[in-house]
C-alpha cells in the first residue's frame, strides 16, 4: 500500500520538494552574506548606540526572499487544497476506490497508509521551510523590533497549520466526496480557522500582562508604544473605575461614540464623561486658541476631572518572553485539530462505508 | 458444499426507497451465475453488498461462508471488477499489475502479464488512454491474477462494442476453464450472458425474481398457444408467467412441474430471453417493490 501511495503521489512530491531544494541554495548563498552585513554594520553600531540607519539598511537586502515568510503562510493552504482535498474526493469521485478497497487490503490500512505519508510530506515540507526562513532571517529579525508581527512566518507553528490543513483536506473531500468543492471548502474553512485564532485564540493563550496607568500618565495617543521593545500590545483600553471600556488608545469615545474626543493636547471643548460621571463645572471657557494647544488651565482642570473620576489606562500586552511557549500552544492547537480530523476520517470511513 | 452466495432476506434501503428488497439466494460453488435485470433493478446494489462495498439495511449476505468484511482475507478471496470498470488515469498498464502485486499476497504476476500480452495491452500506455475494451481487459486481469475464489463482475461489458464484447466473455471463459473458480457477472442483456452462464438470476423492480440452473429453467417453462381461453382454467401445476390474448387465440408462458398434456395446447420450448423477459415484465405489472411485498412473502 505504501508504494502504490507514493506511486500517485510522487510526482506532486517531487515538484515541492525540489522546489524547496532550489529556495534552499538561493537561501544558502545568500544567508551568510546577510550574516556578514550584520557583523560589519549592526554590531559597530549598537557600540555607538544608534541603529536605526543601519537597521533600514539591513532590512532593505533580499526583499524578494524575505517575501518567503509570505510563502511559508501561504503553503499550509496549498497543501490542504492540493495535497489534503483531492487525496480521498478524487477515488470517490471516479470511483477507483472500488478497485482499491476490492484488493486484499483492508480499508483502514489504506487510508491510515495515504494519510500517514501525505500527511507527513506536508508536515516536513512546512517544517522545512519554517526552519530555512527562521534561519536565514535572524540577522533580521534580531533587529526587528516586533517579532509577534512575523509569529505566523517563524518557528514551529507552520508546522501545525499545515498537518491542520491536510487533515482538514481530506476531511473535506472524504464527506463532499468532490475534488473541485472539497478544494473550495477547505480553502475557506482554513482561512477563517487561521484569522479566528490569530484574532481572538493568540493574544489569549498564554494570560496577558496589565499596565494600568491613569490616563494622563498614558504614553500618548495613537498606538501605544510597548512596555519593552518587541512586546505585543493587545489593547490600550480608557476604563471606568467600575472597569468599564470606555475608549481605546487614549481617546474617549463620546456621544454614542460616534465622535471620538481625544483626551490629550488635541483635546478641547467642555468635557462631561458621559456614562462616566461628570465634573463640577471647573473648565475654563475658553480650552485654548482654536486649532492651537489648550491651555495650562483647561489641562489641570482636566488632569483633575479625571483624578476625580478614576478614570484609567489600561494596556494588556504579551511579553517577548511569552514568544516561544505561545509557538508551542499554537502549534499544540493545531495539531490537536488535525488529530480530530484525522480519527474523524477513520470513523466515518467505518459508519459510511461498510 | 458452501454456497457461493447465500443471501437471507437481504435488502438494502435509500432513504425511503429500497434498491434491493427480501433477497433470499442460495447459489452453488462452480457455476457462471448470470445476473440479469433492467437498469436500476437492483443488480449493482446486489453485487456491491457481496464485495462488502455496501453494508446491509435489512437480512443477511454470506459470501464464500463468511459475511463480506473489511479484512485481508476476505477481501483475496473475491476478485471485483466494478461498473465502468474504474482504473488509476495516470498509472501505466505496467503500473496496475504492479500494485495489484502490492497489494495482493496471492498475486499471480507471471498470468497477469501474459494475461495483459495476449489481449495486446502495451505495458506503457496510461490507463486513461485505453479504450473501452482494453479498460475491461486490463480491470478484469487484475480481478483474477489475486487468484479469487470467486470473481464478480459488474456489466463488464455494457460500454463494450459487440466485438469486444465476444472478446472479453471469450477471456472469461478461458478463464474460468483454467482456474476453477465462480463467476457471478451482471448485465441488462440476455444475450451477453447466454452463452456463458450455467445459473440464472433474474432481477427486477429491487426483488429476485428467478433463479436457478439455466437448463433447469428452460426445461421447466413452455410457451403455450392455443384457442382463447381463461389462464385460471389451467390445472395446478402450471403457474401463468406472462399472458396475451387475441380474439380467439391465447399466449400464455408457463412454468409447469411436468409435461403438458392438454391436446388444445400447441407447446413450445423457450429460449433463455424469452424466459427472461416474460419474468421482467411480469415484475413490471406487478409494480414497485413496496406493494408486492406481502404477496411474495
Amino acid at each position: 500500500m505504501i508504494r502504490l501511495t507514493w506511486r500517485q503521489f510522487r510526482a506532486q512530491a517531487m515538484a515541492a520538494f525540489g522546489a524547496l531544494a532550489v529556495i534552499a541554495v538561493l537561501l544558502a548563498i545568500t544567508g551568510p552574506q546577510l550574516v556578514h552585513l550584520y557583523d560589519i554594520s549592526i554590531i559597530p553600531c549598537q557600540a555607538r548606540g544608534d541603529c536605526s540607519a543601519a537597521a533600514t539598511a539591513l532590512a532593505s537586502r533580499d526583499s524578494v526572499l524575505q517575501g518567503l515568510g509570505v510563502v511559508l503562510v501561504i503553503v499550509p493552504g496549498v497543501i490542504g487544497v492540493f495535497w489534503g482535498a483531492p487525496l480521498l474526493a478524487r477515488e470517490l469521485e471516479s470511483g477507483t476506490y472500488q478497485l482499491a478497497w476490492t484488493q486484499s487490503v483492508p480499508r483502514k490500512r489504506w487510508l491510515a497508509v495515504k494519510l500517514g505519508l501525505v500527511g507527513l510530506a506536508s508536515i516536513a515540507l512546512a517544517g522545512l521551510l519554517s526552519l530555512m526562513v527562521t534561519w536565514w532571517s535572524s540577522p533580521l529579525d534580531r533587529v526587528n523590533a516586533d517579532p509577534f508581527t512575523l509569529f505566523d512566518e517563524r518557528g514551529v507553528v507552520p508546522l501545525g497549520y499545515a498537518a491542520f490543513a491536510f487533515a482538514l483536506g481530506v476531511t473535506a473531500g472524504l464527506l463532499l466526496r468532490r475534488t473541485l468543492a472539497a478544494m473550495a471548502v477547505t480553502l475557506v474553512v482554513f482561512a477563517f480557522v487561521r484569522v479566528a485564532v490569530t484574532l481572538w485564540v493568540r493574544p489569549r493563550l498564554l494570560t496577558p500582562r496589565h499596565i494600568i496607568s491613569g490616563l494622563g500618565q498614558s504614553p500618548g495617543l495613537g498606538t501605544p508604544s510597548p512596555p519593552q521593545p518587541g512586546d505585543w500590545v493587545i489593547s490600550d483600553a480608557t476604563e471606568t473605575a467600575a472597569g468599564r471600556v470606555i475608549g481605546q488608545n487614549g481617546a474617549i469615545s463620546y456621544g454614542g461614540g460616534r465622535y471620538g474626543i481625544l483626551f490629550g493636547p488635541q483635546g478641547n471643548g467642555r468635557v462631561a464623561l458621559q456614562g462616566v460621571g461628570t465634573c463640577p463645572n471647573q473648565f475654563p471657557a475658553q480650552a485654548g486658541a482654536p486649532g492651537g494647544r489648550p491651555s495650562a488651565a483647561f489641562q489641570r482642570a482636566a488632569q483633575e476631572c479625571i483624578a476625580r473620576l478614576s478614570v484609567k489606562q489600561v494596556m494588556t500586552y504579551q511579553p517577548t518572553s511569552h514568544y516561544w511557549p505561545m509557538q508551542w500552544y499554537e502549534l499544540a492547537i493545531f495539531a490537536a485539530l488535525a488529530l480530530v480530523l484525522t480519527g474523524f476520517c477513520f470513523l466515518w470511513l467505518r459508519r459510511r462505508f461498510a | 458444499m458452501t454456497a457461493v452466495v447465500a443471501a437471507d432476506g437481504l435488502g438494502k434501503q435509500y432513504g425511503r426507497r429500497w434498491a434491493l428488497a427480501d433477497c433470499t439466494l442460495r447459489i452453488p460453488p462452480g457455476r457462471v451465475v448470470g445476473l440479469v435485470g433492467p437498469n436500476g433493478a437492483g443488480k449493482t446494489t446486489l453485487l456491491r453488498l457481496a464485495v462488502g462495498l455496501l453494508r446491509p439495511t435489512a437480512g443477511t449476505i454470506e459470501i464464500l461462508g463468511r459475511a463480506p468484511g473489511d479484512d485481508a482475507g476476505q477481501l483475496g478471496r473475491i476478485g471485483f471488477v466494478a461498473q465502468d470498470t474504474p482504473l488509476y488515469p495516470a498509472l501505466s498498464v505496467a503500473d496496475h499489475l504492479r500494485l495489484g502485486g502490492w497489494l495482493n499476497p496471492r498475486w499471480d504476476d507471471e498470468m497477469a502479464r501474459r494475461r495483459a500480452g495476449q489481449v495486446g495491452l502495451d505495458p506503457k500506455q496510461r490507463a486513461g488512454k485505453l479504450s473501452g475494451g482494453q479498460r475491461a481487459q486490463l480491470a478484469l486481469t487484475l480481478a483474477i491474477a489475486k487468484r479469487p475464489e470467486l470473481l464478480i463482475l459488474d456489466e463488464p461489458v455494457a460500454s463494450l462494442d459487440p466485438l469486444a464484447r465476444r472478446e472479453f466473455l471469450q477471456l472469461l471463459m478461458s478463464i474460468v476453464a483454467e482456474a476453477e473458480l465462480s463467476v457471478v457477472l451482471s448485465s441488462h442483456l440476455v444475450g451477453d450472458l447466454e452463452r456463458v452462464c450455467d445459473y440464472l438470476v433474474v432481477l427486477a423492480a429491487s426483488r429476485v425474481q428467478l433463479a436457478g440452473e439455466v437448463d433447469e429453467l428452460l426445461a421447466a417453462h413452455r410457451r403455450l398457444t392455443g384457442p382463447r381461453r381463461d389462464p385460471r382454467t389451467l390445472p395446478a401445476g402450471q403457474e401463468v408467467i406472462e399472458e396475451s390474448h387475441t380474439d380467439v387465440q391465447s399466449t400464455l408462458v408457463v412454468r409447469c412441474g411436468g409435461p403438458v398434456l392438454d391436446p388444445a395446447w400447441t407447446v413450445e420450448e423457450l429460449s433463455l430471453e424469452d424466459l427472461v423477459l416474460a419474468y421482467m415484465s411480469r415484475a413490471r405489472e406487478q409494480g414497485p417493490a413496496d406493494r408486492t411485498l406481502s404477496v411474495l412473502r
